[in-house]
């Protein structure tokens, strides 16, 4: 079986999800805001229904309401990220699913540890990603973060996931 | 021995209310177990075989919708060994087979059949095994509501004027219906129930929780709540509170203003509403605007969301939110389902910093000096509306008092140990 991509497109796939990971652990709130393309979908489905239009999500946000999110957290008044959640995130098992016209369905799964004074929380799940190849590199078009424990209930969820 | 009516005074409560094991148990007893509970929506459940899995407090029971066309409300417990029927939270079918023995109930939660009969004497010899419904099940404008006990007031004495809040919310559709099927979040929150209850109609704490996203966003909801607002809160009585905004909305007058928008961009959707209901009915209906009730214990229309509390623990509590979605509304209903994800929910840029905060006074209160919460604010101008209900401004603290004295006339003679903890 051929891949899909040579592996320099390879690393360059890795190197910005590892970039995303990392800024989103570290609140490197504009940094990781930038990463988005214009059109960027960032969505964290909730149970078993699966239409973002029809059906309750955790975050269904498009590119306006993820400036407004960033928005918030910068005013340092977000109250369930102030003190912020100390985070580590590790990705793992990355396929790149697909190529079409320069936007790689890119599939991984990921385990995040939170902490904050009232303890831990394990957050895990399937991360699916659109990347676009632009002349200023790659961006994020499409973040679907699939959490193994959506159809139960969840602690409040106000970091970048 | 103190009781609880020793810790619930007119200006303040104890903090041992919150903290309390013994006493969370008898609030089971007295308040979950023994009043109306709301359950679920009975459009939920549209069609003849289909169910949700619902709670009252930590029970699971079933809403069904059987062959027969009603809804029936099923403790999710079988009647051999106990064992759990259902483990899924919503679908479509024909029985209810216990994994355990094999005993297969309908929706209407009749005993449909055993395997090996023999060992019963034959064949339908346990009719008085069904699954069992929950005593009293009743109903108002779709939204279900049961109580485990099988004596006591009816729905809607229990509901008194916190009824009109879900005819409001039901007449803002065309078709006069509500059409719940967006599903659910259930947010996770280490607190009292007790607090997210008074949280609903408090007036006072929005423009300091949440000015992080009314600072950001172009809401106008800080300003419904302000210093000169002309919105009041309401004591219903009987532990339900509103904060009633048509005052605010009706001098604006515009009709949409309500859900930031205006009739020309809602086209259809004003076009049948005028139609159902005519025009001057259907004007002053988009003008008012969607209610902000809390019904007591566990229902809060939150004017584009619905919220139901479940209780699990002294110290925790789950809230369930879904978007409101209205019947022959399709111009609205995706505008509101994108509105309630961004405000609810464990990511929502309201509720997750308004349950931090929930969090925070639990561990609060877990410092017992001072012992007391206060309860006081607009107590001195406090007034009565024309029904002769309680009413304060909109950030008055109304539906918190109210729901502490009818929280005492359901638990004061309750014995709590030696100074209010245990």
């Amino acid at each position: 079986m051929t891949s899909i991509v040579d592996s320099v497109k390879r690393r360059e796939i890795e190197a910005f999800i590892y970039r995303e990971a990392r800024l989103a652990d570290e609140h490197e709130y504009s940094a990781w805001e930038a990463l988005w393309a214009d059109d960027g979908h960032y969505w964290v489905p909730a149970a078993d229904i699966h239409n973002p239009d029809t059906a309750m999500s955790v975050i269904n946000d498009n590119r306006s309401r993820i400036r407004t999110r960033i928005a918030q957290l910068e005013t340092g008044r977000r109250y369930s990220q102030s003190p912020p959640s100390r985070l580590a995130r590790t990705i793992s098992n990355i396929e790149i699913r697909s190529e079409t016209s320069g936007e790689f369905d890119v599939t991984a799964v990921f385990t995040l540890v939170e902490a904050t004074s009232r303890g831990r929380h394990l957050w895990a799940g399937r991360v699916n990603y659109r990347l676009r190849d632009t002349s200023g590199g790659l961006q994020m078009s499409y973040k679907c973060v699939d959490l193994v424990d959506r159809q139960f209930d969840l602690p409040t969820l106000a970091f970048l996931i | 021995m103190t009781s609880v009516n020793d810790l619930i005074e007119r200006t303040r409560v104890h903090g041992s209310l919150y903290t309390s094991e013994s006493l969370f148990a008898e609030e089971l007893e007295r308040i979950w177990y023994s009043g109306w509970v709301y359950v679920g929506h009975e459009s939920e459940v549209p069609e003849a075989g289909m169910f949700v899995l619902k709670s009252i407090g930590p029970q699971s029971v079933i809403m069904t919708r059987a062959s027969d066309g009603e809804v029936h409300i099923l403790h999710n417990r079988c009647s051999h060994r106990g064992n759990r029927v259902c483990m899924s939270d919503s679908g479509t079918t024909n029985s209810f087979r216990c994994p355990f023995h094999g005993w297969n109930f309908g929706l209407d939660g009749t005993l449909l059949g055993y395997p090996h009969p023999e060992g019963y004497g034959g064949r339908h010899q346990l009719d008085d095994l069904p699954l069992p419904h929950v005593a009293r099940v009743d109903s108002h404008e779709g939204f279900m509501f049961a109580s485990l006990a099988s004596d006591g007031p009816s729905l809607l004495e229990h509901l008194g004027d916190a009824a009109e809040g879900m005819t409001r919310l039901v007449n803002l559709s065309p078709e006069g219906k509500l059409d719940l099927g967006a599903g659910w979040l259930r947010h996770r929150a280490h607190a009292n129930w007790k607090f997210i209850v008074e949280n609903e109609t408090d007036g006072y704490h929005p423009q300091f929780v949440h000015g992080s996203i009314f600072s950001v966003g172009d809401s106008r909801i800080g300003d419904l709540y302000g210093e000169h607002s002309s919105a009041v809160t309401r004591d219903f009585g009987g532990g339900h509170s509103e904060n009633d905004l048509r005052p605010e909305f009706r001098s604006i007058d515009e009709p949409m203003f309500w859900f930031g928008s205006s009739e020309d961009r809602v086209p259809n959707y004003a076009a049948a509403m005028r139609s159902a209901y005519g025009d001057d009915q259907a004007r002053k209906i988009m003008v008012d605007g969607a209610p902000h009730v809390m019904v007591f214990p566990n229902l809060f229309i939150a004017e584009i969301t619905l919220f139901v509390l479940q209780p699990l623990a002294v110290n925790l509590t789950v809230q369930h939110s879904t978007a409101v979605q209205l019947a022959g509304a399709e111009e609205l209903n995706k505008k509101m389902l994108h509105q309630c994800i961004g405000s609810a929910g464990p990511a929502g840029m309201l509720l997750a910093d308004d349950t931090e905060l929930y969090e925070r006074n639990q561990e609060g209160i877990a410092s017992r000096e001072p012992a007391w919460i206060d309860t006081r604010r607009g107590l001195g101008r406090e007034s009565v509306d024309e029904r002769g209900r309680p009413i304060g401004t909109a950030n008055d603290e109304i539906g918190i008092r109210g729901f502490w004295k009818h929280y005492a006339s359901l638990m004061g003679d309750v014995a709590v140990p030696e100074g209010g903890r245990s």
